[in-house]
């Protein structure tokens, strides 16, 4: 009995970790291929381990274009990332405390709109909104990249909702009581014990901004203000053959920020995605 | 003595109920308005125009872009082909979500390290880098024919065959089950041990007690996913730009790939509003007759 349970044990790990590994293969790929010769790469080799490591491929990648380093795109990428990801904290908590703690006339209109924008496919309104930037002469710039996340992202407005729900509301009676505004209830008790949904927030949001490849491909078109993401597509758009080598490598450091981010805060993930109410 | 008055009178009115509500949703109704309602109104009226950037006029057509759309073969064939990809990976994405996080919450120390393990191409799969590889490990001398040429099978070229060229798409969706993996782990934590136990002693086995307890407790869950992942599935673009850009012969023209070529390649502004409004309608349709059938399976704790 026992033998077959550590047998059934077994067998499950080595199943997870195999599986695993399959799943993350064609990144590891990626990164080994950073290291690799771009006739290597082009073999189709299987292996993870290069023929010989070659650290060139950083130093060719990291050259970029027209004389623009990726130094510089990826500041591009931090600042873009870093501005919206904040926006998106502190508008979609301010709403959701809105919605979820406050009773007025006119709330369920708002909860309403709220998940009709989660429901409405960007693609929908991508025409139109770039019109509008365009004809405000921001067509160009950072703004239609920023500016919205300061109004609150309805899947993470519907995130925060979810938790709040699991905060008791005695909380914010005794505060009440103590004489605490609806204001310093939100900053003073919710906001704090919001903090494993915020974290949550930070990393999906962070990552989606910085994988984000539609918004600059419509609104950047200057390279200086390229982020990493439309400066790696420069490497498969170049008309002479494409450097493998040299993309893979910015590949891989484009992913670095993502991972380091996660390893952070991961065990907050689970913790902060609410599904209570979803339930009934 | 007056401005006390005053004072707290303005304090009564900044702390009633509607004037906090208000302050606090005051960035949603904002950008609601300005960055959802007037684009979509904007858009619907432009579907009725032949519009274009930088023409100085603007001619009413009335329905003539919808009229176009039906005898447009690359649109019906984009249709076709975005359907099928829905079709055939959202469900097989959520179906590997769901497997893998009831296998993950087994207790063991392990269990974080091997969620993130299955999460990582969720974090990275959306980005253009990991599109590119995507691309490489499909291509003819890639990754893949080199694994099918140890086997002894023909190497097959993937993006050559525009009826095959949607699967390395496919594929690449259901590859990042990641973040609806973890939707499911979190509402499989609130599944009460109690129910488990109960069915243990009443002899079902693992299969028995998923089917019947884990998946009713966990349908209001799926139905969220699934609502989410299709509306998703629809608006695939990047990996249709990066990896086919549409090729070959359209065969991976995925939907929002062909509004974009519209409007910002061939400036049919017009044309592509009217698009976008179908998909639309389509994806409304999609959705209402989701939730009407949910009814039928999802299972509500108060009770029906």
């Amino acid at each position: 009995m026992k033998t077959k349970k550590i047998l059934i044990k077994i067998i499950y790990h080595t199943l997870v970790v195999a599986f695993g590994f399959v799943m993350i293969y064609p990144v590891l790929w990626m990164i080994s291929g950073s290291f690799k010769d771009n006739s290597e790469i082009l073999r189709g080799s299987l292996s993870l381990i290069p023929d010989e490591l070659k650290l060139s491929n950083y130093a060719t990648g990291w050259k970029g274009f027209s004389k623009i380093t990726f130094a510089r795109f990826f500041a591009n990428s931090f600042f873009i990332t870093a501005i919206a990801t904040f926006g998106t904290v502190v508008s979609s908590s301010l709403v959701a405390y809105s919605l979820s703690r406050i009773k007025y006339r006119g709330r369920k209109i708002w909860f309403t709109a709220m998940l009709a924008t989660m429901m409405l496919p960007g693609q929908v309104i991508m025409i139109p909104s770039f019109l509008i930037w365009y004809n405000l002469g921001l067509a160009n710039s950072y703004v239609p990249l920023i500016l919205p996340y300061f109004c609150g992202q309805a899947f993470f407005i519907y995130q925060m909702m979810q938790f709040m729900s699991g905060i008791p509301r005695e909380l914010d009676e005794a505060a009440t009581i103590d004489g605490c505004s609806k204001y310093s209830i939100y900053t003073h008790i919710i906001l704090p014990l919001l903090k494993p949904a915020i974290v949550t927030t930070v990393i999906i949001q962070f990552y989606w901004k910085w994988d984000d490849y539609m918004g600059p491909l419509l609104y950047l078109s200057k390279p200086k203000s390229y982020t990493v993401s439309l400066a790696i597509k420069m490497f498969a758009d170049a008309a002479s053959t494409t450097d493998y080598g040299a993309m893979f490598a910015m590949s891989t450091l484009s992913l670095l920020p993502v991972f380091f981010i996660f390893l952070f805060f991961n065990k907050y993930l689970v913790e902060g995605i609410g599904t209570s109410g979803l339930k009934g | 003595m007056q401005t006390e008055v005053v004072k707290s009178r303005v304090k009564k009115i900044m702390n009633s109920n509607e004037m906090v509500g208000y302050v606090f949703a005051f960035p949603f109704i904002f950008g609601f308005i300005c960055f959802s309602l007037i684009p979509i109104l904007t858009s619907l009226r432009y579907a009725f125009t032949d519009f274009s950037l930088g023409s100085k006029t603007m001619e009413f057509v009335g329905g003539a872009n919808f009229k176009q759309l039906l005898t447009d073969e690359v649109f019906l064939k984009s249709l076709r082909i975005t359907l099928k990809y829905v079709f055939i990976s959202v469900p097989l994405k959520l179906v590997f979500a769901l497997l893998v996080a009831y296998l993950l919450t087994r207790k063991t120390r392990l269990q974080v390290l091997y969620r993130s393990l299955y999460y990582v191409p969720s974090l990275v799969g959306g980005s253009i880098a990991v599109a590119l590889v995507w691309k490489q490990l499909f291509a003819r001398k890639g990754l893949l024919n080199s694994i099918m040429g140890e086997m002894g099978l023909d190497p097959i070229n993937w993006f050559g065959d525009q009826k095959l060229a949607l699967y390395p798409l496919v594929l690449m969706s259901v590859w990042q089950f990641g973040s609806s993996m973890i939707i499911f782990a979190a509402g499989l934590k609130e599944i009460s041990p109690t129910y488990y136990e109960a069915a243990r002693i009443d002899g079902a086995n693992m299969v028995q007690s998923f089917v019947n307890i884990t998946l009713p407790c966990l349908s209001p869950i799926i139905l969220y996913n699934l609502v989410m992942q299709t509306i998703q599935a629809f608006m695939a673009f990047t990996q249709a730009f990066v990896i086919t850009a549409g090729g070959p012969d359209n065969g991976t023209m995925m939907y929002a790939l062909y509004v974009y070529n519209q409007a910002f390649k061939y400036n049919h502004m017009g044309y592509a509003c009217a698009m976008s409004w179908f998909m639309l309608i389509v994806m409304c349709l999609i959705t209402l007759v989701i939730f009407k059938t949910s009814k039928s399976w999802v299972f509500t704790e108060s009770g029906d």
